[in-house]
């Protein structure tokens, strides 16, 4: 019984054709390599701070520390309550941050300045990220004065060890406002 | 000089590449390409144009990233409608649901970072409700996704 189902083996073609195989796999490679988006996400971090605690005071800040930063709905930027142009929002930031108790209307130390942003419901989006950018402008130029005033490098050259050395120096302290409520 | 002399032998055997080991190459490019590749791409609802900034950094981690979308709503023959919040495949119609999903994100991934991407043209009060959830969600980390400018 056993023998008469044996089929006759051919000693040619019994090995399986190997040359498809490269067709194959270079389809797939075809259709990986279209399908990958090797974009990388870029942009503007920010920590939230956590929410309000009723039972808690917010610690006290000395004015001279505080930035105020106001975005208004018609996308003008105000410092101080004085309408200021977006381009000189980042030297505003600059000399504030860096005033280490020169002036006495400006920070005492740049540990201890915050920049406080404050905007309006109507605000446009493109403005505020304007004048994000600006803000995180004038953060990088200042840390990147440090960088190379200590280390002969700029900031982004630098290794973790002195990248937050240079962060101690200049922390960056960008807090958002409680919105209004209403309008 | 005569050139007779240099006349060349020609071997007998056949001059050709081996490529038995191309398919060996190909599949680890493909391997390469596989583990790499992220599929998981989102169908847009919103329709938005991402503004530009110049001093951005780069997410390297892009499975910490969770993103949410917000700008006008897609509508059929390319019409624009209201201002609309899409997390993951889905419109988000109610501001409180917000919490509840990126607190859910969070207990998955505590190192999450959300990005925002917003139409360059919204109004930032909705980007404020939006960041007023994600503090009570306890998400503090945020991106707000731009475009290197020119």
């Amino acid at each position: 019984m056993f023998k008469d189902t044996k089929k006759n083996r051919r000693d040619e073609g019994g090995e399986i054709e190997g040359s498809a195989l490269a067709d194959i796999a270079f389809l797939l490679l075809i259709f990986f390599l279209v399908a990958t988006t090797i974009d990388i996400d870029t942009g503007i971090g920010l920590v939230l701070p956590p929410p309000p605690d009723p039972s808690q005071k917010p610690p006290p800040i000395k004015d001279r520390n505080l930035l105020k930063i106001l975005v208004n709905q018609q996308g003008m930027v105000l410092i101080e309550d004085e309408p200021t142009a977006i381009t000189e929002v980042k030297q505003r930031v600059i000399e504030f941050v860096n005033n280490k108790g020169q002036d006495p209307k400006l920070s005492d130390s740049p540990q201890k300045a915050i920049v406080s942003i404050k905007t309006d419901r109507q605000t446009p989006y493109k403005v505020y990220i304007n004048m994000l950018d600006e803000v995180k402008g004038a953060y990088r130029e200042l840390r990147n004065r440090a960088s190379m005033a200590e280390f002969g490098k700029k900031y982004e050259a630098l290794n973790d060890q002195s990248r937050s050395k240079i962060q101690d120096m200049y922390p960056q302290k960008i807090s958002i406002a409680e919105p209004d409520q209403g309008s | 000089m005569p050139a007779g002399h240099f006349q060349k032998k020609s071997s007998g055997t056949k001059q050709e590449v081996p490529t038995t080991a191309m398919p060996d190459i190909v599949f680890m490019l493909l391997i390469f390409f596989m583990v790499t590749t992220v599929l998981r791409e989102v169908t847009l609802k919103v329709d938005f144009t991402l503004p530009r900034a110049e001093n951005i950094e780069k997410i390297e981690q892009k499975r910490l990233v969770s993103y949410i979308y917000i700008g006008p709503k897609k509508l059929k023959g390319g019409e624009r409608g209201s201002t609309s919040i899409q997390i993951d495949d889905a419109i988000v119609e109610d501001m409180q649901a917000i919490r509840r999903i990126m607190y859910d994100k969070l207990q998955q991934q505590p190192k999450l970072i959300v990005s925002l991407r917003v139409d360059d043209d919204s109004e930032f009060g909705v980007v404020t409700d939006v960041q007023q959830e994600l503090r009570e969600a306890g998400t503090l980390r945020i991106n707000y996704s731009t475009r290197q400018e020119n």
